[in-house]
């Protein structure tokens, strides 16, 4: 062994941390959250984006949109609700302007995205099908401001099947569907989305809530209501995705609230094939670094070699 | 850019300046350099509640590479900051944003309250350059007024407005703008700009007044934000031409005019 490769397992273990959800492989098993790291290079001057094993942009839909009225974010205990109202370039935009950087990177690029409608959502899957250095979708049936059906195909298990089979018909790419956890329950959507064609599930997006101004008794988002996430959601998120591993047969990606390594480790024993990490990225620019240095010395610790030995080992 | 590998800080002082302003001295373990008219995010907490950092405009730095804020106590955030002491280590994101631009030959520094934060770095960054700005400054109360014996010390011309008068003028900041601006002909005003920081409604007025006397204006807003670094887009102004210009990113310092105000 030579005298580097002796420094470097000192100071970072070398544990195999990459995974495989079906045919999407990844590096290791952090993906930054969509919406919560821009297009990546907004990062840049902070870390290195490529620490992340995959990047999930922030939501694309077919024409730029400019988002809800200010105020649109409030830090609530341990969280934060944000209504920024799926702020986007535009999916055209997107492929001519941000792509460039993304394609520097290395890392596995999903594209988010949505629609008003069925077809709006068969478009936009039409347009990034094929674009170079894409190596996945996820769609995002859990907008709060559609029009055509509104959180409907979030929540909706025909809705959803209907939109899913559309994206499904347009694009070859592994497609990940995140759902949202605002349902009373979360197991008949898991069933939808995959009998529908998912390739991969990503939950939780974020739940629904409002902050009140007292004072002025009103309501603090110009929105009224926001969507909820950070700490504050992750015995939520946990049930779910626990509930989500337990349905699926297609691999489940576990997100809400992770912050450290502990955090990703817990979803991931859970049975999680992969985890986001999503409001950290605001608060600590390098918790993906953090993380993965505390998971790798975590599992050395356990003598686990391999994190996919380690994925799924939760028992009640 | 190089990124800062280590964004951590220690506490080298901590003054109390009046009854709920504070400021802090900073020594970063990597130092940064800066513009006028940056800004950090501090963490204010090693946990995660409040969970996310607050934005401060940088007040000043030292030629050792140390940087100040100064800030009002207004929540939790400030509270908890308020509270620390020195030696206590901080995790500072920076330098953010984009800060002033070069201005005038005769630059007018323009602060309502506690918006006179960055302006102290602004004048002697100015002065550093040759240029002979001048300080207007604008409050409640006397106890708002902030920093005169800073801006007496680089000998920077200075007039005052209170709201009730205890301290110069009884009125407005605008119509210290006004008075400045007033004898001066067209070629005068060429040499003049506005550099200004303070309440929204104060800017407002300050960017109308500045485009009546087609003196070139700028001014630093201040937001709520989440990230600093342009991703949340929980920092949004509308520009004149209705799009979204981020406060942390492509602020907080503005060209006035480009800004749809109300």
């Amino acid at each position: 062994m030579s005298e580097e490769s002796k420094t470097t397992t000192t100071t970072t273990p070398n544990v195999d941390i990459s995974v495989e959800l079906g045919s999407l492989k990844l590096k290791n098993p952090l993906i930054a959250a969509s919406g919560t790291f821009g297009y990546a290079h907004e990062f840049k001057d902070q870390m290195d984006p490529s620490v992340y094993g995959g990047i999930s942009v922030k939501g694309l839909s077919l024409q730029p949109r400019t988002g809800n009225p200010m105020p649109r974010i409030v830090e609530t205990p341990s969280g934060m609700l944000n209504a920024i109202g799926l702020e986007n370039v535009g999916v055209d935009a997107f492929i001519r302007h941000k792509m460039g950087y993304l394609r520097t990177l290395d890392t596995v690029i999903i594209a988010n995205f949505f629609g008003n409608t069925v077809e709006e959502y068969g478009e936009c899957a039409a347009k990034l099908d094929g674009v170079e250095g894409i190596g996945a979708l996820e769609m995002n049936i859990s907008c709060p401001n559609v029009k055509a059906g509104g959180i409907a195909f979030g929540t909706d298990p025909v809705l959803a099947t209907e939109v899913i089979k559309k994206v499904k018909s347009k694009s070859t790419l592994p497609l990940i569907v995140k759902l949202s956890p605002n349902v009373t329950d979360i197991r008949v959507m898991v069933r939808a989305a995959e009998q529908a064609g998912a390739d991969i599930i990503s939950l939780v997006n974020t739940f629904t809530g409002m902050a009140v101004d007292l004072d002025r008794r009103r309501p603090v988002l110009a929105n009224v209501t926001g969507g909820l996430s950070g700490p504050a959601i992750k015995p939520l998120a946990l049930r779910m995705v626990m509930e989500a591993v337990e349905t699926a047969t297609i691999p489940v990606i576990g997100l809400g609230g992770i912050v450290t390594s502990r955090d990703a480790l817990e979803f991931l024993c859970l049975g999680a094939s992969a985890v986001q990490v999503g409001t950290a990225n605001f608060v600590n620019p390098t918790a993906a670094l953090d993380i993965l240095t505390g998971m790798k010395q975590y599992l050395a610790g356990l003598g686990v070699e391999k994190l996919s030995d380690f994925i799924g080992t939760f028992s009640r | 850019m190089a990124i800062r590998q280590d964004n951590s800080c220690t506490i080298e002082a901590i003054e109390r300046i009046g009854e709920d302003y504070f400021r802090i001295a900073f020594s970063p373990r990597v130092p940064f350099g800066s513009r006028p008219g940056q800004f950090v995010m501090v963490r204010v907490s090693s946990g995660v509640d409040p969970l996310l950092r607050r934005p401060f405009s940088i007040h000043r730095v030292t030629a050792e590479g140390n940087f100040e804020i100064l800030f009002r106590v207004v929540g939790r955030g400030t509270g908890l900051l308020s509270k620390m002491s020195v030696g206590d280590e901080v995790d500072v994101l920076a330098p953010l944003g984009t800060g002033f631009g070069e201005g005038g030959v005769r630059p007018l520094i323009v602060g309502g309250g506690i918006g006179v934060a960055p302006l102290l770095y602004l004048a002697e960054h100015y002065i550093s350059e040759g240029k002979r700005p001048k300080l207007l400054l604008g409050g409640r109360s006397d106890r708002d007024l902030l920093c005169h014996d800073d801006f007496a010390c680089l000998a920077v011309p200075s007039a005052y407005s209170t709201e009730d008068g205890t301290l110069g003028e009884t009125g407005l900041v605008t119509e210290l703008i006004k008075r400045e601006l007033e004898p001066l002909d067209a070629a005068q005003r060429d040499e003049v700009s506005v550099h200004a920081c303070g309440p929204v409604p104060m800017l407002a007025a300050v960017a109308r007044l500045c485009v009546g006397y087609g003196v070139y204006c700028e001014v630093s807003l201040e937001s709520h934000m989440a990230c600093g670094v342009g991703a949340c887009l929980g920092c949004i102004v509308k520009s004149i031409d209705d799009k979204n210009l981020r406060v942390c990113k492509d602020g907080p310092v503005f060209d006035a005019t480009l800004i749809e105000w109300f």
